[in-house]
């Protein structure tokens, strides 16, 4: 998709007939990705909400929306990494919250500095992702089962800890570090709005996350073992070495995103985000990423996170009751899944069909 | 194969009168008084038939995310039946009438939820993993229009009876848990459909080409787990005397834990409703037994979840030690094949 409008450019020098050619061709490949169909629903939502309240199509409700939705964008990165190496991690939410836990509670007791804080929250979430997937490799336990196990291992073994308690007040270094405005800018109406340094967290994530998945042999070895675990081995790809990045790698975003969520809120709190792992997932498989392993994009992704953010955010802005939101999220899934399962079902009826003749 | 399953059943048995055991000397005799048994008794059901919902997909290889969320929502629907036509406190054959028709109208949701999964999984060929899921999120959506958020309270007397009841002794919950599993193992045990289940959960190609009708078995498969969710949706109102959109959630991932405790494989084709119940009277003795002593929910959550992987990897040693004993690995011992969640 990135690449039409070079492609665009170029197809004035051609004949009429032969862009024709290029055109049907184009749009045919372009209908078979997942992406264009998530893409085109954005679009038409975003119409039908701009028509309601112009207000949607302002880059300060982009910014903001940017800002609330990049917690659950970075999971998302961490997520559709998983599942495209045919695992699951459900216990990334419990990760986030030990995770934030233990590292704002040191630094209350102990000083530190915002440099400490990611440190410290990166290598507790790395070594309870590591966790995981040592069980999951050496024990051939099926990944969902053991990230319920330790779902429920980490997230217990924290409240009792906690005894329940939330840590309410942080240091006003940290208060600071989430006002950080990297662009300032004046609206029509006057008014001054800004952009803030917590979306360039989750980009910097994505860029981490594009390369290693476009341009080293480890992303290659993660399509690769979704793909065909057995192929993968003889192939020679190292599955421990990439078992343990990838569950790792959730880990890592799961602190990550727990700074963040508390940047936001100021505060940690024991149970405000366990409960919350399928609403990612969620976000996930709306951007094409196959629960089978193997299939799914990193565009695809953020298209599924953006459309989980124009559905939330629509609503507001048409002032339509929050409470219908599930609803709406529940059947945005349903149609999405239910239509690409469909075209596969017919896809491979057609190959039967050649198969017979 | 017979051998597999019911030395799985021996262990299991084993654990369960071991956590007996450990628990009773832990907390001397007030572990085994009539009281503490009674509340195990009132306790376990809820979990217990939303297990057996959860059980019966896995068997095919699939997965139910949607029972929690279908269970509320039937939970709603007979809820707002009986907050608007029946008081709390009215006797007689009119309101009996209602309090019925009520309870099959949430029946009868809780089975449509379960065809929509049916039709979207054999049907429209979606995984169920995603299925399920679009359907929990559409389900609890729709609870919550409904309800707008709010706890719906005050049952009528005869609907609380379901959850507090205590006929000869025995708590209701108990009895309609157990009459649920004793109907789900004869289906398993002795129906076609059944059979047709481990069919398809082992070998869905094998079992198609075996002149089986795959799609009506799922369908089948799926609509019988909504109905379970549906009766231990009736058991949670009358229990907590109301209905609510998000009541229960955590014991979605624990009747996974449940099943997969009780022997029934994640990739489908193997377990027995036995296991389950087993399972299920092992995680509820750890749980009373620690809240007898005064220990913290949340370390008997932790405690299941180490149980989990404690029982996984049991499993996972001896079928290697079995597969070694067997196939002696001369030089590299690294050739087990990879298996993905």
């Amino acid at each position: 998709m990135n690449s039409s409008s070079s492609h665009s450019v170029a197809s004035a020098a051609r004949s009429p007939q032969q862009s024709e050619l290029w055109l049907t061709r184009r749009l045919k490949s372009l209908s078979r990705h997942h992406e264009t169909y998530v893409g085109l629903v954005i679009i038409i939502l975003a119409c039908l909400i701009t028509l309601t309240n112009p207000s949607f199509l302002t880059l300060e409700n982009f910014f903001d929306l940017l800002k609330s939705y990049t917690f659950l964008g970075i999971l998302a990165v961490g997520v559709l990494i998983v599942l495209l190496s045919g695992g699951i991690d459900i216990s990334f939410t419990a990760v986030a919250t030990v995770t934030i836990y233990a590292t704002m509670s040191a630094t209350l007791a102990y000083g530190g500095n915002i440099v400490t804080v990611f440190l410290m929250a990166s290598i507790i979430g790395v070594i309870l992702g590591l966790i995981n997937a040592v069980i999951i490799y050496f024990f051939d336990i099926p990944s969902i089962i053991t990230t319920i196990a330790t779902l429920n291992i980490y997230y217990g073994l924290l409240t009792v800890w906690a005894g329940g308690k939330a840590l309410y007040v942080m240091p006003d270094w940290f208060a600071a570090f989430a006002d950080i405005k990297v662009l300032n800018l004046v609206n029509a109406d006057g008014m001054p709005y800004n952009l803030s340094i917590i979306p360039l967290i989750w980009l910097a994530v994505i860029v981490v996350a594009w390369v290693i998945l476009k341009y080293t042999a480890l992303g290659r070895g993660i399509y690769a073992l979704g793909g065909n675990p057995a192929a993968a081995q003889r192939a020679g790809f190292n599955i421990l070495r990439i078992q343990l990045f990838v569950y790792g790698f959730m880990g890592l975003l799961a602190g990550i995103a727990s700074v963040v969520e508390a940047l936001l809120a100021q505060r940690v709190m024991t149970n405000s985000m366990v409960g919350k792992e399928l609403d990612v997932i969620a976000a996930v498989v709306l951007g094409g990423a196959s629960l089978a392993g193997g299939v799914g994009t990193l565009s695809g992704t953020l298209l599924g996170v953006a459309l989980v953010a124009v559905i939330g955010n629509g609503l507001t802005l048409m002032r339509i009751s929050s409470f219908w939101y599930n609803v709406f999220i529940g059947l945005t899934i349903l149609i999405s899944v239910g239509a690409s399962a469909y075209r596969l079902k017919l896809q491979r009826r057609r190959a039967y069909v050649v198969e017979v003749e | 194969m017979a051998s597999r399953k019911n030395s799985e059943l021996i262990t299991l048995t084993a654990m369960m009168v071991a956590v007996f055991v450990l628990m009773w000397y832990l907390n001397g005799n007030a572990f085994i008084q009539v009281d503490t048994l009674q509340s195990m008794a009132f306790q376990l059901p809820e979990l217990g038939i939303l297990s057996l919902a959860m059980m019966i997909t896995m068997l095919t290889g699939g997965i139910n995310l949607s029972i929690i969320a279908a269970a509320n929502l039937s939970g709603v629907i007979t809820a707002e039946i009986l907050v608007h036509y029946v008081a709390p406190d009215a006797t007689g054959s009119g309101p009996l009438l209602i309090i019925v028709l009520a309870i099959a109208a949430g029946l009868l949701v809780s089975a449509i939820v379960g065809l929509l999964n049916g039709f979207l999984i054999a049907v429209v060929e979606v995984s169920p993993i995603l299925a399920t899921l679009g359907t929990m999120i559409l389900v609890k959506g729709v609870s919550i229009v409904i309800t707008r958020g709010y706890t719906l309270s005050g049952l009528p007397e005869p609907v609380l009876y379901i959850g507090n009841g205590l006929p000869g002794g025995v708590p209701m919950p108990m009895i309609l848990f157990l009459l649920s599993a004793a109907v789900l193992a004869l289906i398993l045990n002795w129906t076609r459909l059944g059979q047709y289940i481990y069919m398809i959960g082992s070998n869905p190609v094998a079992c198609r080409f075996a002149g089986v009708n795959n799609a009506s078995v799922l369908v089948r498969t799926y609509l019988i787990s909504g109905v379970y969710a549906g009766i231990a949706a009736m058991i949670m109102i009358a229990r907590f005397n109301s209905a609510k959109a998000d009541y229960g959630e955590a014991y979605l991932l624990l009747t996974v834990l449940a099943s997969v405790l009780g022997g029934v494989s994640a990739a489908g084709g193997f377990g027995r409703v036995s296991g389950v119940v087993i399972a299920l009277i092992i995680l509820q003795l750890v749980s009373s037994g620690l809240n007898l002593m005064g220990v913290n929910t949340f370390l008997t959550i932790a405690m299941w979840g180490a149980i989990l992987i404690g029982v996984m990897v049991i499993n996972s040693l001896n079928e290697r030690y079995q597969l070694l004993a067997r196939f002696p690995l001369p030089r590299s011992r690294k050739s087990v094949s990879v298996s993905q969640g």
